[in-house]
């Protein structure tokens, strides 16, 4: 302590304490890196498991559709149809719903606190979990809505989409379940976008004269448009992948049919039925159909992620 | 002239006024209007449903019903204690993994490297395992753990199933960490390093517990979400009609009952008792994951005063 110009001199770092700092450090890169690894192992796992129904099967697999374990036979065409066919419906439905309701509890068209309430329900909604709402399918909603869907058949039976009776469980409700589903995301996703539209737009719009209405369908929608739609491609690889009220209440024939009052059945509701007692080479088409559900969710998702960064308006 | 003047002010006063019957008024009106038809809609399905479960489960909840074991299908005379039981246990295993391994993760993300290639390529990683379907997660697992019987040689087990939920925790975990951490300013951190603590210090003393809120309100919200996961269980915890002998190792390492699976199961059988033993568990299942939304909201209120 006798040289004035110690208390100047940095103190240095004991081994120990840099020790520390750097296991910390790289402790934290190996948490990270748990994300790559998984997400990396699930691809490679599922891959793995079905390479010996994709030597087998090859393309045939995605088109043919019969499922029938005891012959061997194996294609998974109805489940991908259906896959495709459930969430593209219910996303024309929820689409125009979510959006409404997000433009509903953004702008003023009502008062501050019943917006809240209403954003707070539809939050709530997607806490749900989805048996809960498998189960409600099957005993409250389907027996609700069977007279209108054999009304359906009775005036529409020419018409192909429409072509069978109605027997309970079907492709219908289930899409009326996705779209309970997938509502929230779209909704929230919706919101949060038209909230971070700028106010001096909507200022600038109402300033020169125009309506509500000419303000959201104008300039604050197309502000926004960017975030919306990735939400929706988010809510369509959600849809492709939602499992356990599908599963309930769509009826999982493994029939392919055109006629959305039949049974159906998606690839994650046939995983979810099967695997518990899946075996042998059943197992392993059973893991080219989840591979196929993987690289369709990837594909809508990193979609989606790409339209968010690539269409973001810059002000 | 001041007649002219005055009626001149007259006339564009009115052009000013709000004129109902306009046809952009009616049109913006009537677009008003079914917004509110939309957002009706929306919320109608929560209603129904919670109150159709709150109703129909709540009616049935009994102090024998919350502490029996469900019977063999065909009888009538027993609960859902031990559905309750593990979905507690296995919901705690998923967090037990996901939450240390999520943590670290976002502490990297948001201490270690905010913009480099690694960090945006986990960033990335994280929401694409965010919107894998939560099925995937089963079959992963079913992969790798159950049919390898790499636990002890046990194939179906609780914590496979908990591993399972882990998986679909972690990017929940791991984002809400990045986000809360990003929150704290930076001024903090260059304070605590200034006056000659660690870079562990620093972020274990310091940023750590300044983001505690919203990293707890994720972490109540991704458990939440565990709790009500379905499909990744089928077959990975699969279902026991019996308790799970939790004090040995060998009851975490056998199939176990969850509130969840126990729906699904007793759903699509054909006894009434059984039917209304889901809908029990619905009951208790929902009021539980709404109590921890709601409590995970309340923590963010906390954190915002």
């Amino acid at each position: 302590m006798s040289d004035p110009d110690s208390r100047y001199l940095l103190r240095s770092r004991p081994p120990a304490e840099k020790l520390v700092d750097i296991s910390f450090r790289n402790l934290a890169i190996a948490m990270a890196s748990v994300v790559a690894i998984v997400l990396f192992s699930i691809l490679v796992v599922v891959f793995q498991g079905s390479l010996v129904s994709m030597a087998r099967y090859g393309w045939q697999f995605l088109v043919t559709s019969d499922w029938n374990p005891v012959d061997d036979q194996y294609g998974a065409g109805a489940a991908i149809y259906g896959t495709l066919i459930t969430s593209l419906l219910a996303l024309m439905i929820a689409v125009p719903l979510g959006v409404g309701t997000a433009i509903f509890i953004t702008e003023n068209i009502i008062p501050k606190g019943i917006r809240d309430v209403i954003g707070l329900m539809v939050e709530l909604l997607a806490a749900i979990p989805s048996v809960v709402l498998g189960l409600w399918a099957i005993f409250v909603m389907e027996p609700f809505i069977r007279p209108g869907l054999e009304l359906l058949y009775q005036l529409f039976n020419w018409f192909p989409l429409f072509s069978t009776p109605p027997m309970g469980p079907g492709t219908i409700p289930a899409v009326l379940i996705l779209v309970v589903m997938i509502l929230p995301i779209i909704t929230a996703i919706s919101r949060d976008c038209l909230n971070q539209v700028p106010p001096q737009l909507r200022q600038a719009a109402y300033g020169v004269g125009t309506t509500r209405w000419g303000a959201i369908i104008n300039v604050i929608l197309p502000a926004a448009i960017s975030g919306i739609i990735g939400g929706v491609m988010l809510a369509l690889g959600r849809a492709m992948g939602e499992t356990m009220a599908v599963t309930m209440i769509i009826g999982n024939s493994n029939n392919f049919s055109v006629s959305l009052l039949a049974p159906g059945n998606t690839i994650a509701a046939m995983l979810a039925n099967q695997f518990g007692e899946a075996d042998g080479s059943q197992v392993s088409s059973l893991m080219y159909a989840a591979f196929v559900l993987i690289v369709l969710t990837l594909c809508v998702n990193i979609f989606a992620q790409w339209i968010v960064k690539r269409l973001s308006l810059k002000y | 002239m001041t007649q002219t003047l005055t009626h001149n002010k007259a006339e564009s006063a009115s052009d000013l006024r709000y004129q109902p019957f306009q046809r952009r008024n009616i049109s913006s009106g009537a677009l008003s209007f079914l917004a509110a038809l939309f957002a009706a809609i929306a919320v109608l399905p929560l209603i129904l449903v919670l109150g159709y479960v709150l109703v129909q489960g709540g009616s049935k909840i009994s102090l024998a019903l919350l502490t029996q074991l469900p019977p063999p299908p065909g009888l009538e005379d027993g609960g859902i204690a031990n559905a309750i039981v593990g979905t507690l246990v296995v919901t705690a295993i998923a967090a037990l993994i996901a939450v240390p391994v999520g943590v670290g993760g976002g502490i990297f993300l948001a201490e270690y490297s905010r913009s480099g290639w690694f960090a945006q390529f986990i960033r990335f990683g994280t929401n694409v395992l965010a919107g894998v379907p939560s099925i995937i997660a089963g079959v992963f697992i079913y992969g790798t753990i159950v049919t390898s019987r790499i636990l002890f040689g046990n194939a179906y087990s609780a914590v496979a199933g908990g591993m399972a939920l882990a998986v679909l925790m972690l990017p929940t975990v791991i984002k809400t960490t990045d986000e809360g951490l990003k929150l704290v300013p930076d001024d903090l951190r260059r304070g605590a390093l200034g006056v000659g603590a660690s870079r562990f210090v620093t972020v274990v003393r310091i940023t750590l517990p300044a983001a505690l809120t919203p990293i707890a309100t994720g972490v109540v919200l991704g458990i939440a979400r565990a709790a009500g996961e379905t499909a990744p269980l089928i077959f990975t915890a699969l279902f026991s009609p019996f308790w799970s002998d939790l004090l040995t190792p060998e009851g975490i390492f056998a199939p176990i009952a969850t509130l969840s699976v126990m729906i699904y199961n007793f759903a699509i059988m054909p006894y009434e008792f059984h039917n209304e033993l889901a809908w029990a568990a619905s009951f208790v299942l929902v009021v539980m994951i709404l109590a921890l939304n709601l409590f995970s909201r309340w923590l963010a209120r906390f954190a915002a005063k």
